[in-house]
């Protein structure tokens, strides 16, 4: 016989259990029962059933209560008299431009420093503490902004940090003190530069570097789960109570994506917005020798940004498939819904991108007569570059009214409705990528005469491995785009992908065994039109640009949410803006950084700008 | 001109046309949905048919998917009434639905219970669907809403209405909003993972790939239960409280349970052995 502790006597339960427990014994009523139930067999005493309290189960997850995100109605919405969405839109879209390049800037300083010091040649080691020296002004810019912001959306959204607050709890006091250690490391980074120039000493500092790089990257990760967490969150349950530890909540399925995204995305942005200083630097040198230190700084500059930048649409192609398999929804949203227009104008932007950077390959080619073996191939590259831009900016799926949809005759246009599927803007970005990589393997050989003996071989093998490239991204677009079901269309991407990276890789490595040895002509640094210097403008301002219009989109797809199905957003402000008032904030924003990064390179001049000592006046007359 | 002139004048003409590109295209806003208060005793056929276009076209985002990209069936081209009759007999069908009304109903709810040919999600072989269940956020339409959508879905090919207009009794007060842990949901679960969703277990107990520790984890409940126990543990869970753990489990699931979701909870439990 038996009876459960606390059981009010239940019929239909006790014969079962009676039955099938006739036989045991009361350490095998412990284990099956543990730690469901706490059992005793009638006329014995209680069972001794170990004590084993989960670690997990700490006395406040005890008593931890599962409390709903908040639902939040338009009065829990603070009203300053101006749009509150603008005002936190404006300051953090410059905290995260600061903060993006004060994050950049040390991971490619630390690879030109360490290229200096392995090469012997200090120019490099100069370049990356002036790098350092911009960067080290944009970083207390950094900290004003994150703060302005703090206050702002506490004093804005209350409820909504609050309910943050609660979610990422002490995390945030970590990332607080990791900022320490980031202005701690930064400091000694730039300060101790000189003090740890040569020997052993230089390695110090190196180290100091990469732990800046660590401390930065993690910063970045951290606040990037926070952005993760309100497009998909995960770690709490369909009423946003809180379910899971911090790792969970951090764990959310778009956020490794982003991570890399914006991992990358900040080394091209950075690189571009050093380039807009060695321009400007450049336009405004007095000497030659000046105009060929910045000229030099430019190139590099361009090539960090350039090189950043072509993996990113493979980066943020795998964040759109995340979030397609997050949420079918959200995708449509973003990719075909009411957000279609703005990768219009997306495609403008990389269109300005990836023409000012050709352009600028192609004007500093004119810094060596080797050049002019490659030059008829510049028409070509353009040709390529112009179609697939124009491919690139035709729409799709839109939004059309009725008159729209009869003067075009359907809702797509019979012609053009083709190469508006992703596909052919597929196709066409690969092939933008691959002949961008083109121009920067013409420059690299424009200074060079090859002198392997077998040169002759090796050129025909990069010819070939260009033309298969470019037969396959054509091919499977074609065929995935168009002879297969939508849900394989994404397929052949990856095909595109590795065909552009294959290209890639393996032109630089055969490259660099073709190299060896090869005569170098005279490059004349500072020998490039004005007018290359502002291709490396546009180059910024595109990103910069970009970037904001990016930041536009990440937040809408979450549509009327605070934090996507768990958090409702009430506020007099919870639909997506339209793409001409997101524009037109976005270029408040670009033109605010612009004008304080104008600053910023102005106070770095100021800082090596030295006053030429008064001349003692003498006494030449009497009174 | 100086240097600074120039680069400004320069930087300013090119952010201005960025931004004149963005003016110049249609300018749309995305607003959030507005929720509607319903007069249950005005409805009418014709307009709850209307009701349920007009969710579908908006609010519930159906034409996000089903429309003519080949993303999911283009409904609004298809007969749904004669296309269910036509599923229901497919021997991949495992519902439980009988008629196209109950069939529209189980596909809303349960997408996955049936995934038609090439609309799965990618890698799954069309065993899982990628459309979010509508009672659920973010498009929580309640189950008037989702009648309203099916009478659309069968009077825009002409077919019968079958869904009945909605009662005062049916209303089911905006429990799209307003559902917390505490409160049942009117929708009937289809599967034991979907109840165990809609009753919230995973909150507390470690379940369905959800790790909680304030309740005991149920992923080898099966090895240390039977049935009878599992069921006693669900409608009286007071009455025996597993060590290490306080009563804090709602006790009023015997009210707010169906009893075919009270099994298929039981079965699935009961073999639940931490494998």
């Amino acid at each position: 016989m038996l009876a459960i502790v606390g059981f009010s006597f239940s019929p239909h339960l006790l014969p079962i259990v009676a039955a099938a427990d006739t036989a045991m014994d009361a350490q095998a009523i412990a284990e099956r029962i543990q730690p469901v139930g706490k059992v005793r067999l009638l006329g014995k005493p209680e069972p001794v059933i170990e004590e084993k309290i989960p670690d997990t189960l700490s006395h406040e997850n005890q008593e931890q209560e599962l409390i709903p995100a908040p639902k939040l109605t338009r009065s829990d919405y603070p009203n300053i008299g101006v749009s509150s969405r603008s005002v936190v839109w404006l300051i953090a879209q410059l905290h995260l431009f600061f903060a993006a390049f004060v994050l950049a800037v040390p991971l490619f300083v630390l690879v030109i420093e360490l290229i200096g010091f392995k090469t012997g040649d200090w120019r490099f080691d100069d370049m990356a503490h002036e790098f350092m020296k911009i960067s080290l002004s944009a970083y207390s810019i950094t900290a004003l902004f994150g703060g302005t912001l703090a206050f702002a959306l506490f004093l804005l959204y209350p409820q909504f940090m609050a309910y943050m607050m609660r979610v990422f709890n002490t995390q945030t006091l970590i990332y607080a003190a990791l900022f320490f250690a980031e202005s701690a490391l930064l400091y000694i980074y730039y300060y101790g530069w000189n003090a740890m120039r040569y020997g052993d000493a230089k390695w110090v500092h190196l180290t100091i570097g990469l732990l800046l790089n660590v401390v930065g990257t993690t910063l970045l990760v951290v606040a990037n789960s926070w952005a993760s967490f309100t497009m998909a969150p995960s770690g709490v349950n369909e009423m946003g109570a809180i379910t899971g530890n911090i790792w969970e909540i951090m764990k959310g399925p778009l956020w490794n994506p982003l991570n890399l995204h914006r991992f990358i995305a900040n080394i091209a942005f950075g690189g571009a917005i050093v380039g807009a200083y060695a321009a400007y630097k450049f336009l405004s040198a007095k000497t030659q020798a000046e105009k060929a230190h910045y000229d030099w700084m430019g190139y590099t500059s361009n090539f960090i940004a350039i090189l950043a930048f072509l993996p990113l649409p493979f980066a943020g192609y795998w964040l759109m498939a995340e979030i397609y398999a997050y949420s079918q929804q959200m995708g449509i949203t973003a990719m075909g819904g009411i957000l279609a227009w703005l990768f219009v104008v997306q495609a403008v932007l990389i269109g300005t991108i990836l023409l000012a950077g050709n352009y600028y390959l192609w004007s500093g080619m004119s810094r060596t007569q080797g050049s002019e073996r490659y030059t008829w191939l510049i028409k070509y590259i353009a040709f390529v570059l112009v179609v697939g831009f124009l491919i690139w900016v035709t729409p799709h799926t839109l939004i059309l009214s009725p008159d729209e949809v009869a003067t075009l005759g359907g809702s797509h246009h019979h012609l053009l409705g083709p190469l508006g599927i992703m596909p052919a803007k597929n196709i066409a970005v690969n092939l933008m990528l691959i002949f961008t990589f083109l121009s920067f393997q013409l420059y690299r050989r424009s200074d060079k005469i090859i002198t392997v003996p077998w040169a002759k071989a090796g050129n025909a093998l990069i010819v070939a491995i260009y033309v298969v490239a470019i037969v396959n991204v054509i091919f499977a677009g074609v065929y995935y785009g168009y002879f297969t079901n939508t849900v394989y269309k994404v397929g052949s991407s990856v095909i595109q992908v590795m065909s552009t990276l294959m290209v890639i890789i393996s032109c630089v490595v055969i490259d660099t065994f073709m190299f060896k040895g090869a005569k170098i002509l005279p490059s004349h640094w500072g020998k490039v039109s004005d007018r290359s210097q502002y291709a490396l403008f546009a180059l910024p301002i595109a990103f910069t640009w970009l970037m904001a219009l990016m930041g536009y989109v990440r937040s809408s797809v979450r549509t009327h949410w605070h934090v996507y199905t768990v958090m409702k957003d009430n506020s007099p402000e919870n639909y997506i803006p339209a793409i001409g008032h997101a524009g037109n904030m976005i270029t408040i924003a670009t033109l605010l950084f612009l004008v304080i990064i104008l600053f910023i390179f102005w106070l770095a001049s100021l800082s090596s700008t030295k006053q030429a000592p008064p001349v003692e006046q003498t006494a030449t007359g009497g009174a | 001109m100086p240097v600074l002139v120039k680069v400004l004048g320069f930087s300013l003409a090119l952010t201005l046309g960025f931004t004149l590109v963005t003016n110049l295209l249609p300018q749309i806003e995305g607003e959030a949905p507005v929720e509607k208060t319903l007069d249950i005793s005005a409805f009418t056929e014709e307009s709850f048919i209307a009701l349920g276009e007009e969710l579908f076209k908006g609010n519930g985002t159906c034409t996000l998917c089903h429309n003519n990209m080949g993303r999911a069936p283009d409904i609004p081209v298809m007969n749904m009434v004669e296309t269910s009759q036509e599923r229901l007999a497919d021997n991949r069908y495992k519902g439980e639905a009988k008629d196209a009304e109950s069939y529209l109903r189980e596909s809303m709810l349960n997408p996955g219970i049936y995934v038609v040919k090439g609309y799965g999600k990618k890698g799954s072989n069309d065993t899982q669907s990628p459309m979010p269940i509508v009672d659920k956020a973010p498009i929580q339409l309640s189950d008037i809403e989702i009648d309203a959508v099916i009478a659309y879905m069968q009077a825009k090919d002409g077919n019968l209405v079958t869904v009945a207009l909605p009662t005062a009794e049916a209303a089911s007060p905006p429990a799209k909003a307003e559902k917390t842990v505490q409160q049942a949901t009117p929708t009937i679960a289809q599967n034991a993972e979907q109840a165990i969703t809609q009753y919230g277990c995973t909150a507390c107990h470690s379940l369905l790939e959800i790790e909680s520790p304030v309740g005991p984890d149920l992923r080898d409940v099966g090895t240390r239960l039977d049935t009878e126990e599992i069921r006693q543990s669900i409608l009286e869970p007071n009455a025996v409280i597993a060590e290490g753990y306080f009563p804090m489990m709602p006790s009023d699931f015997a009210e707010r349970m169906r009893v075919k979701e009270l099994e298929m909870i039981v079965q699935y439990l009961a073999e639940q052995s931490g494998e």
